[in-house]
């Protein structure tokens, strides 16, 4: 077990398994097919994210250095959150862009979705946590991996 | 974040629940981002991102209506992203059923949000708004608030102005506020490049595939490129613009590029030259074999991948009036060679309406009908967004629609021997 404290950006507390990207998380390429038709396990459609593509990312902590891509990216986000597909929460180990800022922003103004975001936890979070681990995020921004 | 008077007024709900939720939403972001003021946006014209009417983003929609509803005065008209779909497209009855049926099914009443919202017109859909003949082109200096990556990064890099790489729905707020956040590409010390790039090929490096190379790399920096002037020159003409639109929107969608200098070229790069740099920056050299790795590296997620091209898209972003030209005298010189008098596969040519509308007005528009190309207005990259395209052996000289889409990405040298029969399909 080990834990990592991060900025929080969308307060909130879960415990969730952790879904990793080691590259930049494409937030348009990952979701738009499964948004489009209504993939109920939201499954990741990013060809070029060989850690994620066709992995479930619903209710997952979904632990990420950043996101690239189109400015899409955060209405998509938005979306996600505003039909309760988001991921359980997102981890971020690299200060937040502003793509996924404004999704998480505008999920917590505009939605009754609950997703927290954490940011700045460091790359030594990134290489300690993997896929399937369990994650538990606090309110004070502290996360748990075991 | 320190608010004016009135900017706290606006929070505290002195103009309804919506504006209080739209201001409240601007403060969070800045906020994030360490902003310490709102600065009021200069430009004459917004920019929005969102262009399509899907079933999907009814939450978005939901949005706007509120927006409306709420009677908030929009402070500046804007353009908005292409259509995502047109009758001139070549597609199955099949693929007209599902775009019409079952995912554009707002686009009717989401262009008339748009009219009600502000767009300057019916023409005012292409994500290269820049273009002369669209007329939202801002001025060195001008805060914006704009979303769509390839206009950002051309707006920041080539034309000087300053935007954040916003977010759709964010952009059309900080249009409705009149101010955004201060804080990154709206800062000097923000647009300072963390990353030189030393480009070191022997030939012109091809633009889409430099601004993938670069943006997979420095994901969201800001590069400082050197050694591209040697094939780009030192002026920014018609020519150096379009590559500079096509390297960026690579930058952009292979990483998260909002600004990048040219050494010699870009404006700021010519105005501050090294003092660009920062101290820490790291060096990313780009030689012909790097270029040649990165291509290698793209995965071929078609079905089939010997399978024959079914269909080709030259546009994304955006064609300009000169790449529309310099496109006619290419394949009018490729299909005499090959003794053919039409493109061997269905190929379309986007570009922004009011290009269209120009290059229309010269010969060779009638020469590229008379090649087969189909020219239009629509989003390629929104165009292939359904499970029909995917199985479509679809290419495209396009990193960006490379990136979102099963399009198969070739030099724009291999895509005009293809389509004018040179060769098989690589």
């Amino acid at each position: 077990m080990k834990q990592f404290k991060g900025r929080v950006i969308v307060p909130g507390t879960c415990t969730a398994e952790a879904l990793v990207s080691h590259g930049g998380f494409n937030t348009l390429a990952s979701y738009q097919m499964a948004m489009m038709f209504g993939d109920k396990q939201v499954k990741c459609g990013d060809q070029n994210n060989a850690d994620l593509y066709k992995k479930p990312m619903i209710g997952k902590a979904l632990c990420l250095p950043i996101t690239i891509g189109s400015t899409t990216g955060g209405m998509v986000l938005y979306t996600v959150c505003a039909m309760h597909k988001q991921p359980a929460c997102m981890l971020f180990s690299m200060p937040i862009d502003s793509l996924a800022a404004s999704g998480a922003i505008l999920g917590d103004v505009w939605t009754d979705s609950k997703m927290p975001v954490i940011d700045g936890l460091g790359q030594e979070f990134l290489d300690y946590v993997k896929t399937g681990m369990t994650v538990t995020v606090g309110e004070d921004g502290v996360v748990t991996v075991e | 974040m320190h608010l004016t008077d009135e900017q706290q007024a606006l929070l505290n709900g002195e103009k309804g629940e919506v504006m209080a939720k739209i201001v409240k939403t601007l403060v969070m972001y800045g906020d994030t981002f360490g902003a310490e003021r709102m600065v009021p946006v200069t430009s004459e014209y917004g920019h929005t991102v969102i262009s399509f009417g899907l079933k999907i983003m009814k939450p978005v929609y939901e949005i706007y209506d509120q927006i409306i509803a709420a009677g908030l005065p929009v402070t500046q008209k804007f353009t908005a992203d292409p259509r995502p779909m047109g009758a001139e497209i070549p597609c199955s009855l099949l693929e007209k059923l599902v775009f019409k049926k079952f995912m554009y099914t707002e686009q009717d009443n989401f262009e008339e949000q748009l009219r009600k919202l502000g767009i300057v017109d019916d023409d005012g859909y292409t994500c290269t708004c820049y273009m002369d003949q669209v007329g939202n082109k801002p001025e060195k200096g001008e805060v914006l608030s704009w979303a769509e990556s390839s206009a950002v990064v051309y707006a920041n890099s080539v034309l000087g102005a300053r935007c954040n790489r916003n977010s759709g729905i964010i952009e059309v707020m900080g249009s409705i506020a009149g101010f955004v956040p201060e804080f990154g590409l709206l800062t000097d010390e923000g647009r300072k490049a963390s990353w030189i790039v030393e480009v070191k090929c022997q030939h012109k490096p091809e633009a889409q595939l430099l601004g993938s190379a670069i943006g997979m790399k420095v994901i969201e920096d800001v590069p400082y490129v050197k050694g591209l002037d040697k094939w780009l020159g030192t002026e920014l003409n018609e020519e150096t613009c379009a590559y500079l639109k096509d390297f960026g929107a690579a930058t952009a969608s292979n990483g998260a590029v909002g600004l990048y200098h040219i050494e010699n070229l870009t404006p700021e790069a010519k105005e501050q030259g090294e003092a660009l740099i920062r101290e820490d920056a790291r060096v990313y050299v780009i030689d012909d074999a790097e270029l040649e790795r990165v291509k290698a590296n793209y995965p071929v997620i078609w079905k089939n991948p010997d399978a024959k091209p079914e269909l080709c898209f030259v546009g994304c972003p955006h064609l300009s009036l000169r790449q529309l030209q310099d496109w006619t005298k290419s394949l009018e010189q490729g299909l005499r060679e090959t003794g053919l008098d039409k493109v061997t596969i269905p190929t379309v040519f986007t570009a922004a309406p009011a290009v269209v509308k120009e290059f229309e007005k010269s010969v060779d528009a009638c020469k590229l009908k008379s090649y087969g190309v189909v020219l239009s207005s629509i989003c390629p990259l929104m165009y292939m967004n359904n499970p029909l395209c995917k199985k479509k052996a679809v290419i495209t000289c396009s990193n960006k629609l490379r990136t979102y889409t099963s399009a198969r990405y070739y030099t724009e040298a291999e895509i005009l021997s293809i389509i004018t029969g040179k060769e098989g399909k690589k």
